[in-house]
């Protein structure tokens, strides 16, 4: 009786926050998080910053720890300038996918929305985190903050022994290539342990300090003939240096003739972080969507309990409508399908077809239809799909009709915009497997590798660029972008452009033609 | 249990190095905005905060990306109400304005940002090849003096202000209604004379009313404090420049028609640094500008540097019209004159004896300082070097140069021999501070 009547007083009153309330709160949406939704998370640390702060984070891509570069000063001038003029407002909140989960709040939020932002980004974002295979494969959350912290000190040393202008070079070039960066199909080694590198930096300097001259002048050996086996055949070639490589920055980490020790580590730092931020390029509206629906679940049931006032709610639903808001292609507002209400529409659709199914549903989703229990379809998909396979999956024709899709086909060469599906029983199955396609991150990138080099002759790098559906490299950023892999590489290099579907060579560009 | 910690504190501007570095990447461009603002701007606003476009030559971060003109893709919108499949939609001209083309968001280009006074200062230093020291000396904001103004509720405990916070404590002890000492003392006098009469039930009684009404006057006396720290207050003080003299800054030129572009630009680099200088010295600066040709005028600043005229040149007349004014305006009393005068040296020889004159015996006496540069060709720099001779005005004012140790005079043809005009006057600036 003494619980109960504990259990149904308010959380919090007023809009001012402190630390205990904010305990408060957390224990119990955690606890409502748990055991409603069977969430499953990592130990939460919550960081309060002021606005500055956010914008300090903002410009070094979201992480408490970066090394230094211009490039995050001119994104912190834009940044800035937008926030002061007004055009854009600060997130409420950052999360970072670590162990523990680190949660920034804004110190300006009212207490309504640090009780959002907790249950959106702590248990929500925590969670997919946590339990998506992506992340878990892909991605070290133990050892990422420990990895940076080594990477900003590790640059710092190498401006203070190599100087600003050589380390930026590095940098720049490093940076230019960060898209092809990742290995998108076989898994990326752990990240070493702190030793691990300690070791290897070790050995490095212990290289620097006895690398003789001298060695180089010694005749070459009479025994063996090697040029001979050096006439190798281009099968053979490819075949010991692992070609084709889609990595580019891990093909000239390893095998690039002119970067020193200290560069290859650099150039391999930005690779390491190209890597983290992979999987969370291929799951914005899962990722957003998980969080946005764990965040109005939430809420709704502390609400319904009678633990958040109707004022507080009130706030909340409006910045929870502001966030899923979906403007139709014609509005001006319009700029692209926002993942929030994509990934909340879709999952709360799964939450439907599982519980009041109609014939289509069952039609459509005869494994999930009328199930009853949504939760674990929801945790299921949460854990074992991205985007591109979420939508492919789930996307219902319910939804398609909600949110009035149409694709329209766009041949640059022609002088009209075709509209080639509509939301009809003929459509469904094109718009579903269209939209599935365009979060496909592996297609909708460049396909650019590394085909051959030859070691023993110029050293030439041969990239080649397959062509899908006739869309070029855009020339200017295109040769800039070769110029950069040529610093690294350190020799010519040329880019062929070679149609995807029919094989046939299309341009090629050299970097001695630049 | 969450981990909870407060950043608030931490340091800001975590990002001040990754700002360092964009700068200097962008130095050459941003050297550019501020020259051109310099230019077309006042002399004293070179001195502040500037806005200037985002750099994009060396910023671009180039990476392999698609061509937006070329190939088949396909575009998911949501919203559809009146199309049905194989509609033809035209395309808006120029690629813009449609929403679903991507990447077409608020160009790049509209953005400014702002230096601080350091950035701007430094950047426009920078070909002006001044010595550490002196460059330090100019970014250095003026010296402040606290001053009292008013009370404040929060300060350190030497400054509290003990009439302001007795006052507030003896309002606030009346409003309260703290029992006083005399009240307490009055029915203790009344305890005793009862205590001293012969005991009774009802003097006993009393004794315990009042007893009981002793203690309670007591609990509140001790509940509401003499001294409360609501009542204390501290003066407060402000920081205020410290009061210097003023100066008034003379700019005198040629503008006759041998003085073109990049005679003037040179010349108001020379006013800009003599200003930037007298502001760190002076509260108050006044700048009066004085243009000649056969005649002199005084002007604003923008006829100043953007009006020509035609005529011969009678440099003497600019001296007089500049005595004119002192006598008029600047008493040599209240004011400290600095006079900087550019020129290409041409003069009619006769009247260069005049000039002679009128600095030797009037000007010189009034002028802390008299900088004379004479704005001459790359090339002809090598002919004359330090030579003796030259132009007509440049062979008198040596004359001066020699006799007063505040004249000083330079031929310059490129930014960099600015500075040394005004060697001794900044070499002279520790004795300032010292007595500052």
């Amino acid at each position: 009786m003494v619980n109960q009547a504990r259990k149904s007083e308010l959380l919090f009153s007023g809009s001012d926050w402190d630390f205990k309330k904010l305990s408060r709160a957390y224990e119990e949406i955690e606890a409502i998080g748990l055991e409603e939704l069977r969430l499953d998370i990592y130990p939460v640390q919550m960081e309060v910053i002021s606005s500055e702060q956010m914008l300090d984070a903002y410009s070094s891509v979201g992480m408490p720890l970066m090394y230094r570069h211009w490039s995050f000063g001119k994104r912190f001038l834009y940044d800035e300038l937008l926030y002061r003029k007004g055009a854009r407002g600060l997130a409420y909140e950052l999360v970072i996918n670590s162990n523990p989960c680190i949660v920034y709040l804004m110190e300006e939020n009212t207490m309504a929305l640090q009780a959002l932002v907790t249950a959106h980004a702590a248990l929500g974002h925590n969670h997919f985190f946590k339990n998506n295979h992506l992340f878990q494969q892909w991605t070290d959350a133990g050892g990422i903050l420990s990895y940076l912290d080594f990477a900003k000190s590790y640059i710092a040393r190498c401006e203070e022994r190599h100087g600003l202008a050589a380390v930026e070079a590095i940098l720049d070039s490093a940076h230019a290539l960060m898209e092809q960066g990742v290995f998108r199909y076989h898994r990326p080694p752990k990240l070493s342990s702190e030793q691990q590198r300690e070791g290897l930096r070790e050995r490095l300097e212990y290289e620097e300090r006895s690398f003789n001259d001298l060695w180089r002048t010694l005749p070459p050996s009479q025994g063996k003939s090697k040029p001979e086996a050096g006439e190798d055949n281009l099968a053979e070639r490819k075949k010991s240096l692992n070609l084709p490589e889609e990595n580019l920055l891990y093909f000239l980490e390893k095998n690039s003739l002119v970067l020193e020790p200290w560069q290859r580590e650099i150039v391999r730092i930005v690779r390491v972080i190209a890597q983290y931020f992979y999987p969370q390029r291929q799951t914005q509206v899962m990722n957003e969507g998980c969080a946005t629906f764990v965040h109005y679940t939430l809420m709704n049931t502390l609400f319904d309990r009678g633990r958040i006032s109707e004022g507080a709610m009130l706030e909340i639903l409006r910045n929870h409508s502001n966030v899923v808001f979906q403007p139709s292609y014609d509005d001006p507002r319009f700029s692209g399908i926002n993942p929030y209400a994509l990934g909340l529409d879709m999952m709360q659709d799964i939450q439907r077809i599982s519980t009041a199914p109609t014939a289509e549903d069952r039609d459509w989703f005869p494994d999930i239809a009328g199930r009853g229990d949504w939760r674990d379809t929801l945790l299921d998909a949460w854990a074992n799909h991205r985007d591109e396979s979420f939508i492919r999956q789930y996307l219902s024709p319910a939804l398609i009709r909600k949110w009035r899709l149409f694709v329209l086909a766009d041949g640059a060469d022609e002088p009209h915009y075709e509209v080639a599906s509509i939301h009809n029983e003929r459509g469904y199955a094109k718009i579903r497997s269209a939209l599935a396609q365009s979060y496909d991150i592996g297609a909708s990138r460049p396909d650019i590798q590394v085909v051959d080099v030859d070691l023993l002759g110029d050293r030439h790098l041969r990239l080649q660029h397959t062509v899908k559906d006739g869309v070029m490299l855009e020339g200017e950023s295109r040769d800039a972008t070769l110029r950069h892999v040529r610093n690294l590489w350190g020799y010519d290099v040329s880019l062929a452009a070679i149609d995807g579907g029919t094989g046939a060579m299309l341009s090629e560009r050299w970097t001695k033609e630049l | 249990m969450p981990i909870f910690i407060d950043r608030r504190l931490n340091p800001k501007d975590k990002s001040l190095g990754n700002r360092q570095r964009f700068l200097r990447r962008a130095r050459e461009e941003l050297k550019r905005s501020i020259r051109d603002q310099v230019r077309t701007g006042g002399i004293a606003e070179v001195d502040r905060e500037h806005a200037v476009p985002m750099p994009r030559k060396g910023t671009g971060e180039p990476t392999f990306g698609d061509d937006k003109a070329s190939g088949r893709r396909q575009h998911i919108l949501p919203g559809n109400r009146t199309f049905s499949p194989g509609d033809l939609i035209s395309k808006p001209g120029g690629g813009g304005g449609y929403g679903s083309a991507p990447g077409t968001k608020e160009s790049e280009d509209d953005f400014r940002f702002v230096l601080s006074r350091e950035e701007v200062l430094d950047l426009f230093f920078e070909d002006l090849e001044l010595p550490d020291l002196v460059k330090l000396n100019l970014k250095q904001i003026l010296s402040f003096k606290p001053r009292r103004a008013g009370f404040t509720a929060s300060g350190a405990p030497t400054n509290i202000n003990v009439g302001r916070t007795m006052r507030n404590s003896h309002g606030r002890r009346i409003a309260l209604r703290r029992p006083k000492q005399e009240e307490l003392d009055a029915i203790a006098r009344q305890i005793a004379e009862l205590e001293a009469k012969p005991a009774s039930a009802a003097v006993s009684e009393r004794i315990a009313a009042l007893r009981e009404a002793f203690e309670r006057l007591e609990r509140r006396r001790r509940r509401i404090a003499y001294v409360d720290p609501v009542d204390i207050r501290f003066n407060r003080f402000d920081p205020q420049p410290v009061p210097n003299a003023n100066a008034v800054m003379f700019c005198l030129m040629d503008v006759s028609g041998s003085m073109g572009e990049r005679e003037k630009d040179l010349a108001k680099r020379f006013f800009v640094l003599l200003h930037l200088f007298l502001t760190r010295r002076y509260e108050r600066i006044e700048v009066v500008f004085i243009r000649h040709t056969h005649e002199a005028k005084e002007v604003d600043e923008h006829t100043f540097f953007y009006h020509t005229e035609s005529g011969g040149t009678v440099v003497s007349t600019a001296l007089e019209e500049m005595h004119r004014i002192i006598e008029e305006r600047y008493p040599v009393a209240e004011w400290n004159i600095y006079a900087a005068q550019a020129s290409d040296g041409d003069n009619f020889a006769t009247d260069s004896e005049r000039c002679i004159e009128l600095l030797d015996r009037k000007l010189m006496r009034l002028c802390q300082y008299f900088a004379y540069v004479e704005i001459i060709d790359e090339r002809e720099s090598h002919i004359f070097g330090s030579t003796e001779n030259g132009t007509s005005l440049w062979r008198a004012y040596n004359a001066v140069d020699g006799k007063w140790p505040n004249f000083q005079m330079r031929r310059i043809a490129a930014p960099a021999d600015i500075y040394p005009v005004f060697r001794q006057l900044f070499a002279r600036q520790p004795d300032l501070r010292k007595s500052a």
